[in-house]
């Protein structure tokens, strides 16, 4: 079990949890996991390609998944994942 | 070189004597100038921190007024200063915290045709601004001028702060490529925010200004920082240039980059065409007829601080799950507090069969400016 934290934007469509606990062994799964747990999460953070929205990044501890292996990267157990959206407001 | 007068050698004592600072810091600090976007939440802690540090010359761009529900959160104005251009507000405030600042007053929207010409005189420029095409637009001109962005955004109860384009480091577009789809993600005036946030982010870009500036310390050039203020986190993450991202050769039209309207507030028109308005006076006219399904699409928070009477609440997020309560055969209205939410929920029953539908213009909000004038506003 990995655990991924979610932005505030993002709470309402998770029954407002800041963290979910999520299940597999690769960035994908987890995500996917996330999305099943609460599917209303999926438009925000999937184009409908089904590739990750350019405007939300995905941490694996303090490292970005682009700069990994993206979707394949490997989770482990005491891994923590990050979804972070881009926000504007000033 | 710039000389320091006895006065200011009086008036930055405590910054003379931080080995790190000293004379010629506090000397550097008066030969430099920046160039603050936006004297909103971010930009009052920062043009307040800014000028009292003694930076010599600021330079402050915005072309709003002061409005009454700025003040939760922008102190660097007043309450004498509702209706007022938010530059004077913020040159008077400066100027009495310092009278050494010299500062620079942009009564203008930064874009792509003045965007060079108004940031090149400024050592650093710091990004105030609420909105993605501005941001971005901030971004490019920065890196075309070969000049440090410092950046802050927030949201709610979150925040976000990094230094881009400085010393060989990343900037906007390698942390984000491209801003979300309008409507994907609301602004502070639609989605709120909790005031002393921008307090936050402000004075930690304000810490990063004057670090560079000086030259001092490690500032957050490759790492972004987020702050939760709701469980008190703040969390580091390394940030760095994408080889994928294209280069940033000239500027573009942001508007049409990000799908929206800067400078948005309550300016911000429909982009997506086809849906039907109904203003809010003609709304209080059709109000009686039988039959007429109001529906209010706005949080139950919202809802507790005004509502239009007669109508029903089914916030935007339930209202798929909660169409057996609507009758698609009847005249139906939706609103929001300011139209935004709205055109979703529009959208959504305009796709399940609701034929004679429109949507409230300006929301909640024009309905208490233009029918009910005792309905508080927020």
């Amino acid at each position: 079990m990995a655990v991924i934290s979610l932005p505030t934007p993002l709470r309402p469509y998770a029954d407002k949890s800041a963290e979910v606990e999520v299940n597999g062994t690769t960035v994908g799964q987890a995500l996917d996991h996330l999305t099943e747990k609460f599917p209303a999460l999926r438009k925000h953070l999937f184009s409908e390609d089904g590739s990750l929205r350019s405007f939300v990044n995905v941490y694996l501890n303090d490292e970005d998944i682009r700069f990994l292996d993206k979707g394949a990267t490997k989770v482990g157990e005491r891994d923590a994942l990050s979804i972070i959206p881009s926000i504007a407001g000033g | 070189m710039t000389h320091l007068t006895n006065a200011e050698i009086q008036r930055y004592s405590r910054h003379l004597i931080l080995e790190e600072v000293g004379m010629a810091g506090q000397e550097k600090l008066k030969g430099s100038s920046v160039l603050c976007v936006g004297t909103g939440g971010l930009g009052s802690p920062l043009l307040l921190y800014l000028a009292a540090a003694g930076v010599g010359r600021i330079g402050v761009v915005d072309f709003d007024v002061v409005d009454v529900s700025n003040l939760q959160r922008q102190v660097l104005h007043g309450t004498s200063s509702v209706g007022k251009k938010k530059i004077e507000s913020a040159k008077e405030r400066i100027l009495d915290i310092n009278p050494f600042v010299q500062v620079d007053l942009y009564d203008q929207p930064l874009n792509s045709e003045n965007a060079l010409q108004t940031m090149e005189p400024y050592d650093v420029v710091v990004d105030g601004t609420d909105n993605f095409p501005t941001r971005y637009l901030v971004n490019d001109a920065c890196v075309l001028l070969g000049k440090p962005n410092v950046y802050g955004s927030i949201f709610k109860f979150e925040g976000q702060c990094t230094v881009f384009n400085y010393a060989g480091g990343p900037n906007y577009r390698d942390l984000y490529p491209e801003p979300p789809p309008p409507g994907l993600v609301p602004s502070c005036a639609e989605g709120g925010v909790l005031g002393i946030l921008p307090g936050v982010i402000g004075c930690l870009q304000a810490t990063e200004t004057i670090k560079v500036l000086l030259g001092v310390g490690e500032t957050l050039s490759g790492r972004l920082l987020t702050y939760d203020a709701l469980n008190m986190k703040f969390k580091e993450f390394k940030l760095r240039c994408d080889p994928e991202t294209k280069p940033i050769t000239e500027l573009i039209d942001y508007q049409q980059f990000c799908g929206i309207p800067a400078n948005g507030h309550e300016q911000r028109k429909n982009a997506e065409g086809g849906i039907e308005n109904i203003s809010p006076v003609q709304l209080n006219s059709r109000l009686s007829a039988v039959g007429l399904q109001l529906v209010d699409v706005r949080e139950p928070h919202e809802w507790d601080i005004c509502r239009i009477q007669g109508a029903t609440l089914i916030p935007l997020r339930e209202i798929e799950q909660r169409l057996s309560e609507l009758d698609p055969q009847k005249e139906t209205v939706v609103y929001c507090k300011m139209g935004g939410r709205s055109k979703k929920a529009y959208v959504i029953l305009n796709g399940k069969g609701f034929g004679r539908l429109t949507n409230l213009e300006g929301g909640i909000r024009a309905w208490s400016k233009q029918v009910d004038s005792d309905m508080p506003q927020y």
